[in-house]
């Protein structure tokens, strides 16, 4: 019961990691879903016990996070006819590094947080290095693309932080979060949409050129 | 010394052909092949010592120097291993870094006699190989680091001996992250399938291999066997990391200690056949992954 959560938190940092130190879109896209798949068994292995509740949140999880964004941004890769790697501003070993960094802040920024009813300890320096890793991605990669998986990790990171109070969050609350990333993404895949069709290109530097 | 560490010292250097043979006959295995024999290593070595060796015109001592300093400081780099899981026979405080330093001498050695034959091409892979090495070293010191943290002990003996089995259970995770960290550097080290293909006929693409191009006869059966010695070292260092060996009999250490250079090895071979070789540029991002593992599980032990 204590190592599973802990087993699953270790593989979400793995996989920012992988989002930080890849070249291609793809791995980026499939990281992402991974982590997903994660965060919803995470839901499940840290709820004190299965009631509706948490079924359906990881569910809900699985079911946006896992499978249907990650099958959107494939599909945007696909229609957009987009070219499959990512095009750093920042190095991938120097975003590595980075990331590295960013868990080692997280860790220290932790123990200092004093949180009340702590089950798991390694969720809020997890949590807190996902959220520093989702805006490392938005900032220091070029394609539009990427930045909606930077800002998909941003959000994974602030699920973490909200599995801390599972108990107390409201049931509708969650779904709302959920929904709300759902059309985000949504209306983030048009956006791709549309600076491709104007740019031919997903390079989002080139918004600066846009005039009345 | 104790006679323990000997046994497992001269098992290791009477076994470390064995390794690239079974990595080999692994892939061969798995691609449906039915490959060289496993001991077709110790075959090259009787074949190359009963040559003559010739010698370029334009190579100078260093040429010549180079197989013998790369052997001997590699043996001396596993006098530091406690290769039977509770006492190396040499340790002291801090020899973690003779040991990396060790394996540095060796590739500077190789290196050196690549770049002395004046051949560009075997220049181009010594820069390959120096390349790679700067990746590596750090990455490697991380993992060493981790494993001082983890355990407590400043030398190699002591860290991978008997205090490693309960730093396993206080720090699982910190170690499978080393214990997996050092297989990258593994692959890395010993021109392994992702970093370079040691089946490759190619002088432009090689690495290891391009830069013995010019040595022949029983230099080059020096540089095979040294070769075969590096890779078992790593595959202890692995195997010592994932499987401490403190509390098992005298004998079932040694046995379980070739048994774990024989997985690793067949480890290699299933890498080896799985993956193909990543493109040169990336072979640096592979091992910045590496140092990074390393780095999580240093500060995961310091949380």
């Amino acid at each position: 019961m204590h190592t599973a959560p802990q087993v699953a938190l270790l593989f979400i940092v793995l996989m920012n990691f992988a989002v930080l130190g890849t070249s291609r879109l793809s791995t980026c896209i499939r990281a992402v879903a991974v982590q997903g798949l994660l965060l919803g068994v995470l839901a499940l292995l840290l709820a004190p016990r299965f009631s509706l509740h948490t079924g359906v949140l990881a569910l809900g999880t699985i079911v946006v996070k896992a499978v249907t964004l990650p099958w959107f941004l494939a599909w945007a890769i696909r229609e957009a006819a987009v070219r499959r790697e990512v095009e750093p501003l920042v190095g991938f070993n120097a975003s590595l590094l980075l990331g590295v960094l960013a868990v080692a802040l997280a860790f220290a920024i932790a123990a200092r947080l004093p949180l009340p009813g702590m089950q798991q300890e390694l969720l809020v320096p997890v949590s807190l290095a996902t959220v520093i890793t989702g805006f490392i991605v938005l900032t220091a990669r070029r394609k539009a693309l990427t930045q909606v998986v930077g800002y998909l990790v941003l959000e994974n990171g602030i699920y973490l932080f909200g599995l801390t109070q599972t108990e107390s969050m409201p049931f509708l609350l969650e779904l709302g979060v959920l929904l709300d990333l759902f059309v985000v993404v949504f209306i983030m895949g048009i956006v791709v949409f549309h600076i491709n069709r104007e740019f031919d290109s997903l390079d989002s530097a080139r918004l600066d050129e846009l005039t009345d | 010394m104790s006679r323990n560490a000997l046994i497992s010292l001269i098992v290791l250097l009477v076994a470390a052909p064995l390794l690239p043979g079974i990595a080999l006959k692994t892939k061969s295995v798995l691609t449906g092949r039915r490959g060289a024999p496993v001991l077709q290593v110790y075959y090259d070595l009787w074949k190359l010592g009963w040559k003559r060796s010739v010698y370029s015109a334009t190579t100078t001592w260093i040429f010549r120097a180079g197989p013998a300093v790369m052997l001997v400081s590699l043996v001396a780099a596993a006098l530091f291993l406690p290769l039977d899981g509770r006492a190396a026979p040499a340790a002291f405080a801090g020899d973690l870094v003779a040991f990396a330093a060790l394996l540095a001498l060796g590739r500077f050695a190789l290196v050196l006699a690549g770049l002395d034959t004046g051949s560009s091409f075997e220049g181009m892979g010594a820069s390959r190989e120096v390349t790679f090495a700067t990746f590596a070293e750090p990455a490697l010191f991380l993992c060493l680091i981790a494993l001082v943290l983890a355990t407590g002990e400043l030398s190699l003996s002591g860290m991978l001996g008997a205090p490693l089995a309960a730093a396993w259970t206080r720090a699982p995770a910190s170690l499978s992250l080393v214990g997996i960290s050092l297989f990258v550097l593994l692959l890395v080290e010993n021109s392994r399938v992702p970093a370079d293909d040691p089946a490759t006929h190619l002088e432009l693409t090689m690495i290891h291999e391009v830069i013995v191009l010019d040595h022949g006869g029983p230099d080059l059966a020096v540089i095979l066997y040294s070769s075969a010695l590096k890779l078992a070292l790593f595959a202890a260092l692995v195997a010592s990391v994932f499987v401490p060996r403190a509390r098992l009999g005298a004998a079932a250490s040694v046995v379980a200690l070739l048994a774990a250079l024989i997985l690793v090895s067949a480890a290699v071979g299933v890498v080896e056949s799985a993956m193909a070789r990543l493109r040169l540029t990336r072979v640096p991002q592979l091992l910045a992954g590496a140092g990074a593992l390393a780095c999580f599980g240093i500060v995961l032990l310091l949380a």
